[in-house]
């Protein structure tokens, strides 16, 4: 439930709002910090996996004799190893299906088998040796070629949900999403100018730079233990208990560093298969993915297919808004955010007639797991292209039209609920007040902006907060820090108590420390976890005032809590000198044994995030080399607890969503393999590609959090897409519906135009 | 009694509805009788769905009240990167 507690707008904050060091920065630019490839364990063996060169096939037989019998290999394992203790249907075992193959493999790089062997030499050779008799299929890995009648059909049993009447054949798309409210089509009779175009994105990467790795053991008695990278070690140990067949209680995960996550490492891939070898050779087992492994089986974000219809009368007032979005996931139901694209879509509008219907499809491609607000970059790259059209065709600024529209406290949003107090107005308002937005652009230079939405969402936390002799305060949190938490949760510790940040340590806790903690995702921990640190710290300071009345010989109720000090309440509470954290701390082996706060919690009331972002582009006339000349977020964080992780946040999703929109793309060949699975062929902006990324944060606060927190990792990398796209189209006249801008298709774009005399869509 | 709006696709099974009446003191009981009373919903429960009242969003919530003025959705279970 939501804490009872508005935010206090106007406490004076005396931690929350500065910008200390970061606890991890010593660590991580030494070498000191370790990841998940860095941990080893005595006798350790080296796992890799075989996996599938088709795209699609029965795995009619895989004889593992010859491997099994080669010198220094200790384990192989295959489907025969992970009985099914899911009940064989359900996103479980979807998973389980995805960390090893069964009847089929179902795409390039399925893992079909692996093995543990005493060297990587040898472990190589004795994949090798593995033969699998293969009944190769047809494929297919274009959204649009999968919804075909006449597609490879990847599950005979798959039915598509949310159609009435439920159809009598099967098909590859899963799902069927409807939202929306009022009368589409009575919206656009109702249009002086209605704009209608198809869109489609690539899959895009989540990119980060540390590959999977994990390190298993498992012990004769059925305790395991896992030292992995992940965004969530508690998600890793209940999956991984429930593949394996284990309890829960028996696997205990710790969480490295992490090499960034972005939402790819919020699932398994590699960490069952681990466990499964350990297991069976009686050793611990550490398996690290190489980057073709990560490309080809960790999940990419989905590519998508969109048709985009929208209406306007003369003065600029939408009339109706309607989308069809088609989104590959990969091979199972339910891993493409179809239904967050078609809920996020129109979402920074306040709209009377709307409507998004979203198809989740399944292809021969990896498993898609989320990327950053999961579906809603794809969706407002389209939508945000649309709404610029229709600006320049009404003859209104992009921006006012924008703000003619904006969604508001008290509209019904597009996927149905509410809105109460949010930010999208104050994003918009501050975009056009920006310096940027004024600026003169040079020659072969355009200028675009798009708005974004994102959901946030809270979750199960769960904090303790020891206070040993010295005063000193260890926060041990079980949500992993992929983005600063823990400078974060040690500065809401320091706020509540009085005390300095430098005082206060965090750790992220292994899963047998603390009870459950959701997986670091959502844009939740900070506030989400943070709640629970700031009610850990209260609990720890009740505590902290019984001793000092115990210590005084007053009721408890008679002490009270202020920078960092417990004091008698009033007058009437006696003449004691004020007692310190420190002093309260050195006494507590002789007033009751050791001090710690704790609280475990489940967090609602993340709200809603809005952001507004600016771009300025210039194209290279001869090559359709595109280069950001500026750029600008600005974005509700509704109260920055540490304003450089914000930035931090804004500008990595900004340069995420430059990268997807300009290079990133999975190429597959004909033969449905990937074609460019490493960092030279599929290409992430590097530094000496980008400007410096501008940033303004606007802190509205957020009635769900007691210091107005708003989730902000996420929607940043909402906007991009369109907002370059956008600049783009500025720049060149021609207004492109497929990402990545690379130069080839921005120059055959640009080529045609010129051909066509003018102005066109490419 | 709390009225609970559903999103389009769910409407074949709760017989073309998409706005429903459930006697629910709070979310946990909404999710329970609305299985009960349309079991084809039972599935889209059973995967995962979130709650909105008045705005906010529950994924959890089990215990979060339900007032018979309450705006309810019941939405997709949220994900997030």
């Amino acid at each position: 439930m939501p804490l009872d507690n508005a935010p206090e707008s106007k406490r004076k904050f005396n931690v929350v709002g500065t910008r200390p060091l970061r606890p991890d920065g010593i660590d991580k630019v030494t070498g000191r910090a370790r990841f998940g490839a860095d941990a080893s364990a005595p006798g350790q063996l080296v796992g890799r996996i075989l996996r599938s060169p088709h795209a699609h096939a029965i795995i009619k037989k895989i004889d593992t004799s010859k491997a099994e019998k080669l010198a220094g290999v200790k384990a192989v394992i295959t489907r025969d190893d992970f009985p099914d203790h899911t009940g064989g249907s359900g996103g479980l075992y979807d998973t389980l299906c995805n960390v090893m193959a069964r009847e089929k493999a179902f795409y390039e790089g399925h893992a079909v088998a692996a093995v543990a062997a005493t060297s990587a030499s040898i472990a190589r050779a004795a994949l090798k040796l593995i033969k699998v008799d293969y009944e190769v299929l047809p494929h297919v890995t274009d959204v649009d070629e999968a919804m075909k009648p006449n597609a490879p059909l990847l599950h005979k049993d798959m039915f598509t949900d949310g159609v009435d009447p439920k159809p009598k054949k099967p098909s590859n798309v899963a799902r069927r999403f409807e939202f929306g409210h009022g009368d589409v089509e009575e919206g656009f009779k109702k249009a002086d100018i209605i704009v209608e175009r198809s869109f489609k994105t690539e899959a895009a990467h989540q990119g980060y730079i540390e590959p999977h790795a994990a390190l298993a053991s498992m012990g004769p008695d059925g305790s395991a233990e896992l030292w992995c990278c992940t965004q969530g070690h508690y998600m890793v140990r209940d999956v991984c208990s429930q593949l394996l067949g284990i309890d829960i209680a028996r696997l205990r995960v710790t969480q490295s560093e992490i090499g960034g996550g972005f939402g790819g490492k919020t699932t398994v891939f590699i960490e069952p298969v681990a466990l499964a070898l350990a297991r069976k050779a009686n050793r611990p087992v550490k398996v690290v993915m190489t980057r073709e492994e990560v490309f080809k089986a960790s999940g990419p974000t989905a590519s998508t297919s969109i048709d985009i219809k929208i209406g306007v009368t003369k003065d600029g007032m939408i009339t109706a808004a309607d989308g069809t979005f088609r989104y590959q996931g990969g091979p199972f139901q339910g891993c493409s955010p179809a239904e967050f694209g078609g809920m996020s879509a129109f979402a920074q509008f306040h709209l009377d007639n709307v409507r998004a219907v979203a198809y989740d499809v399944v292809a021969n491609r990896p498993k898609t797991i989320s990327y950053r607000a999961p579906g809603a970059p794809m969706a407002n790259f389209a939508v945000e292209s649309v709404i610029e059209e229709l600006a320049h065709k009404l003859g209104m600024a992009p921006i006012d039209f924008r703000i003619k529209n904006a969604a508001r406290e008290g509209t019904k949003s597009s996927y149905g609920p509410t809105y109460g107090p949010i930010g999208l107005g104050a994003t918009l308002e501050a975009a056009k007040n920006h310096p940027h937005f004024k600026a003169p652009l040079g020659p072969n230079q355009g200028r675009g902006m798009a708005a974004g939405f994102w959901f946030n969402f809270g979750g199960q936390s769960c904090v303790t907060l020891n206070i040993p002799i010295d005063g000193s305060i260890t926060v041990s949190v079980g949500s992993p820090d992929i983005g600063g938490s823990r400078a974060s949760m040690c500065m809401m510790v320091a706020e509540e108590l009085g005390i300095g940040y430098d005082q206060v340590r965090a750790i992220i806790a292994d899963t047998s420390s603390l009870g459950y903690n959701d997986v670091t995702d959502g844009s939740r921990t900070t506030f989400a976890t943070g709640m629970a640190c700031i009610l850990a710290a209260r609990d720890a300071m009740k505590k902290l005032c019984a001793r000092a009345a115990a210590t005084w010989g007053i009721p408890e109720d008679a002490v009270t809590w202020e920078k960092g000090y417990a004091k008698p309440a009033g007058a009437n509470a006696g003449n004691f000198a004020p007692l310190s954290l420190k002093e309260i701390a050195a006494a507590s082996p002789g007033t009751g044994g050791p001090i710690a706060g704790h609280h475990e919690y489940s967090a609602d009331g993340a709200g809603v995030s809005f952001a507004t972002h600016i771009c300025d582009v210039e194209i290279d006339p001869e090559t359709g080399r595109s280069q950001i000349v500026r750029y600008t977020v600005i974005q509700d964080a509704g109260k920055a607890v540490h304003p450089s992780y914000v930035e931090g946040q804004f500008q990595g999703g900004a340069v995420q969503g430059i990268g997807w929109a300009l290079n990133e793309e999975y190429i597959y060949g004909k033969d449905g393999r990937l074609q460019n699975a490493g960092f030279l062929d599929y290409r992430i902006p590097v530094c000496s590609d980008l400007p410096m990324i501008d940033t303004q944060i606007l802190e509205i606060p957020n009635p769900g959090h007691p210091y107005g927190v708003r989730g902000v990792g996420e929607t940043s990398i909402v906007p991009p897409l369109a907002a370059i796209a956008n600049a783009v189209a500025d720049a060149t006249g021609v207004r492109f519906t497929q990402i990545p801008l690379s130069p080839p298709r921005v120059l055959k774009g640009i080529e045609e135009a010129k051909k066509a005399g003018g102005k066109k869509a490419a | 009694m709390a009225r609970v709006v559903l999103w389009g696709s769910l409407k074949p099974h709760t017989g073309g509805k998409l706005e429903v009446d459930i006697e629910a003191r709070n979310v946990g009981e909404l999710l329970a009788r609305l299985g009960e009373t349309y079991p084809g919903l039972q599935n889209q429960i059973k995967r995962g769905v979130s709650v909105s009242i008045d705005g906010l969003i529950y994924r959890e919530g089990w215990l979060e009240p339900l007032r018979p003025d309450s705006e309810v959705f019941l939405l997709p279970r949220m994900t997030g990167g």
